[in-house]
C-alpha cells in the first residue's frame, strides 16, 4: 500500500507527499476515473460552499448598514472589482465576474487547504494548469477577436530603436507563451511546497528532542502559508487583469 | 511499487513514486471536476451574488446621496429660519425702542403741562392767601381803632369829661399813626 512506501523500517516517516493523493473518496481503492468521486471533488464541492456561504449568504438581507459577513463579501467585490478596473480600464469590467470567479476559487481553495487533514486543490499542477490555460487562451483569442490581426503589435515593441525590434519580437513571443506556465506553476508550486514544508516539520516532531522546534516551526510556516494563500489568489488574479488589459490594449 | 496494474489492467494511481501532481492518471478526474466548480462557482457569482453585492453598494451609494442632499437642504433650512429670527428680534427691538421714545415723549409733554398747571394753581393760590391775610390785616387795624374809640370815649367819660368824638378820633388816628 502507498503509505507502507514511505519510510518503512527507519526511526523517522516523512510523508510530506501523500497529502496531495487523489484517492476515491468512497470505496476505497485506486481506479480513479474522470467521473469518480474524489477527494478532489469533495474538496472543490466544499470551496463551492465557502463561496456561496461567504459571498451568498451573507449578503441575503440587503442590509444598507453591512453586518460583519455581508461586509467580507462586499470587500472582496470592492477589493475585485477595483483590481479589474484599475489594471484593464473600464472597457474591462465586464469580465469581472470571470475574474471574480477565479479569485473566488484560489482564494477559497488556499485556506480550505490550509485546514489541517485537508486536501489542497490549488496545489495540483492539472489544477492550475487548467485555470493558467484557460486564462491564456481566453485572452489570447479575445485578442484577436477584438483586435483582430493588430492584436500582434503586443510583439512589436514600436517604441524601440527599429533594429532591435525583431529580437525583442522573439522575447515578447517567447514570454508571452511561457506565461500560461509560470501562472500555473507559481501557483501550484507556491502551494505543493509550504504545505509539504509544514509536513516535513510535523515529521520532525516525532523525535522529542527537536519536538518543540519543530512545532513551534509548524506554526511559524503556518502563518506563512496563511500569507501565501492569500498573496498568490491576488497574484493569480492580477496577472490575469494584467493579460486580460494586453488583449484590449495590445499596442504599449 | 504493487499496485501499478490492477486487474482490470488499468493505470492504476496507487503509490506513484515522487509527486502526485504528476499521476497523469488522476489528470482527467481533477480537470473534469475543476471544470464543474468553475461553472458553479460562475453561476453562483454571476447570477446571484455578483448583482445582488452590486445592488445593495449601488443601493448604499444612493441613501448617502439622498441624505447628503437632505441635510444640506435642512441646513439651509435652518439658515433661513436662523435669519428670519435675527430679522424679527432687531424689528422687535427697533419697534420697543420707539415706542419706548413716543412713551417718554408723550409722558414728559403731560409732565410739563402738569407742572405748568400746577405752578399757576401754586401762584393763584399764593396770590389768594397774600390778599386774604391783607383783608385780615386791614380787618384788624379797623377793629383796633374802634375798639382804641370805644376805649378812649369810656376813658373819658370815666374821668368824668365828655368825650368829643371827633378829637377822639383824631387822637387815636394820630396814635395809630405814631
Amino acid at each position: 500500500m502507498a503509505d507502507e512506501a514511505h519510510g518503512e523500517g527507519s526511526g523517522l516517516s516523512f510523508h510530506p507527499m501523500d497529502q496531495f493523493e487523489v484517492k476515491p473518496l468512497f470505496g476505497g481503492g485506486y481506479d480513479v476515473h474522470w467521473y469518480t468521486i474524489t477527494n478532489v471533488t469533495l474538496w472543490l464541492a466544499l470551496a463551492i460552499l465557502a463561496i456561496i456561504g461567504l459571498m451568498v449568504l451573507t449578503t441575503s438581507k440587503r442590509a444598507t448598514v453591512p453586518g460583519r459577513g455581508q461586509s467580507i463579501a462586499e470587500l472582496m467585490y470592492g477589493f475585485v472589482y477595483k483590481m479589474v478596473e484599475d489594471v484593464t480600464g473600464k472597457d474591462g469590467i465586464k469580465y469581472f465576474p470571470y475574474i471574480m470567479t477565479l479569485f473566488m476559487f484560489i482564494l477559497c481553495a488556499n485556506f480550505l487547504g490550509l485546514i489541517p487533514m485537508s486536501f489542497t486543490t490549488t496545489s495540483h499542477i492539472a489544477v492550475t494548469a487548467i485555470l493558467g490555460f484557460g486564462v491564456f487562451f481566453a485572452v489570447t483569442i479575445l485578442g484577436f477577436v477584438k483586435n483582430g490581426a493588430s492584436f500582434l503589435g503586443l510583439f512589436w515593441v514600436s517604441s524601440a530603436p527599429l533594429p532591435l525590434r525583431p529580437v525583442l519580437a522573439i522575447i515578447e513571443i517567447i514570454s508571452y507563451f511561457v506565461r500560461p506556465v509560470s501562472h500555473s506553476i507559481r501557483l501550484a508550486g507556491n502551494m505543493m511546497a509550504g504545505h509539504a514544508v509544514l509536513k516535513v516539520f510535523a515529521g520532525f516532531a516525532q523525535v522529542a528532542a527537536i519536538a518543540p522546534v519543530a512545532i513551534i516551526g509548524v506554526m511559524a510556516i503556518y502563518g506563512l502559508e496563511v500569507l501565501v494563500s492569500a498573496i498568490q489568489a491576488y497574484v493569480f488574479t492580477i496577472l490575469t487583469c494584467v493579460y486580460l488589459k494586453d488583449a484590449l490594449h495590445p499596442h504599449h | 511499487m504493487a499496485e501499478n496494474t490492477n486487474a482490470a489492467g488499468e493505470v492504476a494511481i496507487g503509490a506513484p513514486p515522487g509527486m502526485p501532481q504528476l499521476n497523469v492518471g488522476t489528470f482527467d478526474n481533477q480537470v473534469f471536476w475543476l471544470l464543474v466548480t468553475l461553472v458553479v462557482i460562475y453561476f453562483v457569482l454571476s447570477r446571484v451574488a455578483l448583482p445582488r453585492i452590486a445592488a445593495i453598494l449601488a443601493e448604499r451609494q444612493g441613501t448617502i446621496t439622498n441624505d447628503i442632499a437632505a441635510a444640506e437642504d435642512l441646513k439651509a433650512k435652518a439658515e433661513s429660519a436662523e435669519a428670519a429670527y435675527d430679522k424679527a428680534l432687531a424689528d422687535a427691538r427697533a419697534e420697543a425702542q420707539r415706542i419706548a421714545g413716543e412713551t417718554k415723549a408723550a409722558i414728559q409733554a403731560d409732565l410739563d403741562v402738569a407742572i405748568e398747571k400746577a405752578d399757576a394753581e401754586i401762584a393763584a393760590k399764593a396770590a389768594e392767601s397774600e390778599k386774604a391775610i391783607a383783608d385780615i390785616r386791614a380787618g384788624a387795624q379797623d377793629a383796633v381803632k374802634v375798639v382804641a374809640k370805644d376805649a378812649a370815649k369810656d376813658i373819658v367819660a370815666l374821668m368824668g369829661g365828655k368825650a368829643d368824638a371827633k378829637s377822639i378820633t383824631a387822637a387815636v388816628t394820630a396814635r395809630m399813626k405814631g
